[in-house]
């Protein structure tokens, strides 16, 4: 996904770290990421390290992180659209218009990330600290307890208990049911395809009017209802 | 056997659970959780949690401490399996809320492909985009 905007902002001390959620290790992330040849580090992240230090809750998210280790944009949702929610279910084609949608968007955030690239904190897209704040995903006692109860629940699957872990990340899901990572991870670790089999189509239409990905919030975007 | 999971590190205790009541020797507590009992309280670095008059005995007594009580006690996720042989115990909320105020970019470290370690630390002088994705 990052290849291509890797290669060109490499030498201006750029770097993309993609991590995988990936409760089935290394050779799950394997072929897509042999598929990438990703020149940029690739990380294997087994109990979702990464979604609990930075309060994530689904893929793609991102994060930005200035030269000195400072977050100037928090996790928000990283140039994708909801446009699949319009998705033939039958056909799996997307209507043009969304794949259009989907395209601009794209496109828009790798130019955000290229002005930063160039500018610094003097980029429009970078916030300043009240806002990244302000923006940071709050943890509530809920989410702590979800991601504990996650820790638990693989550690369960992995050493042999998996009725019981399986059971375990349940509860996880349901202590962070905006934590679609959770659940999705847990419906992949159950049966490889259910995270994207009629269960998920049945709680993204139970969704309704919310948000699947939340559209990030930046200098060009159309503001979110 | 009970095993103790504290920010990703892995123990193994032969003191036995009571609900989520697990008493532990003064050496075992500090080793999982980084706190000792000080007169002033729970004490890690330089912060000291007090315990409150009247909760001692859910706390210390005979030479233990309960990581259970002091879970409760801190507002620590404290989450075990039905028989009580695997538990967990994580950071607050609010630390985390806390920490993440401070706009620094916690660290991890995680391998890759191979195997090899990294840091989000080995990157300090390059601007990151730290991005998740997943195959499911």
């Amino acid at each position: 996904m990052w290849q291509a905007l890797y290669e060109e902002l490499k030498g201006k001390k750029f770097v993309v770290i993609a991590v995988a959620l990936e409760s089935r290790g290394a050779d799950a992330a394997r072929p897509s990421i042999e598929n990438a040849k990703p020149t940029y580090p690739c990380l294997i992240d087994v109990d979702h390290v990464v979604a609990r230090e930075y309060n994530m809750i689904n893929v793609p998210q991102a994060v930005w992180i200035d030269e000195k280790g400072h977050i100037v944009r928090p996790t928000e949702t990283a140039g994708v659209t909801e446009g699949f929610r319009k998705m033939n279910p039958k056909t799996y084609e997307m209507p043009k218009e969304e794949m259009e949608a989907g395209a601009a968007a794209r496109r828009r955030y790798l130019d955000a990330i290229r002005d930063w690239v160039a500018k610094g904190p003097e980029s429009k897209f970078v916030l300043d600290a009240a806002e990244a704040r302000k923006r940071t995903p709050r943890f509530t006692p809920e989410i702590a307890r979800a991601h504990a109860t996650f820790r638990l629940g693989r550690y369960l699957v992995e050493h042999g208990r998996r009725d019981e872990g399986l059971q375990t990340l349940e509860r996880a899901a349901a202590l962070n049911p905006d934590a679609w990572s959770i659940w999705r991870q847990m419906a992949d670790l159950d049966t490889v395809g259910k995270a994207g089999g009629p269960e998920f189509w049945a709680r993204v239409a139970a969704l309704g009017e919310k948000h699947y990905y939340p559209p990030v919030d930046m200098p060009g975007e159309t503001k979110a209802p | 056997m009970t095993t103790i999971i504290s920010t990703g590190s892995v123990h193994k205790v032969t003191d036995r659970p009571d609900g989520s009541d697990l008493w532990l020797t003064p050496q075992k507590f500090e080793a999982i959780t980084g706190f000792a009992l000080k007169s002033e309280g729970f004490c890690r670095d330089a912060i000291c949690v007090p315990i409150p008059p009247g909760r001692e005995r859910d706390l210390h007594r005979r030479r233990k401490i309960n990581i259970g009580g002091f879970a409760a006690l801190t507002h620590r996720p404290w989450v075990g399996t039905e028989s009580g042989d695997t538990w967990v115990l994580e950071e607050p909320a609010d630390a985390r809320n806390e920490a993440l105020r401070s706009l620094e970019a916690p660290d991890f470290e995680l391998p890759d492909l191979d195997g090899r370690k990294h840091r989000l630390s080995d990157y300090r002088g390059s601007k990151v985009l730290l991005a998740s994705w997943a195959s499911w």
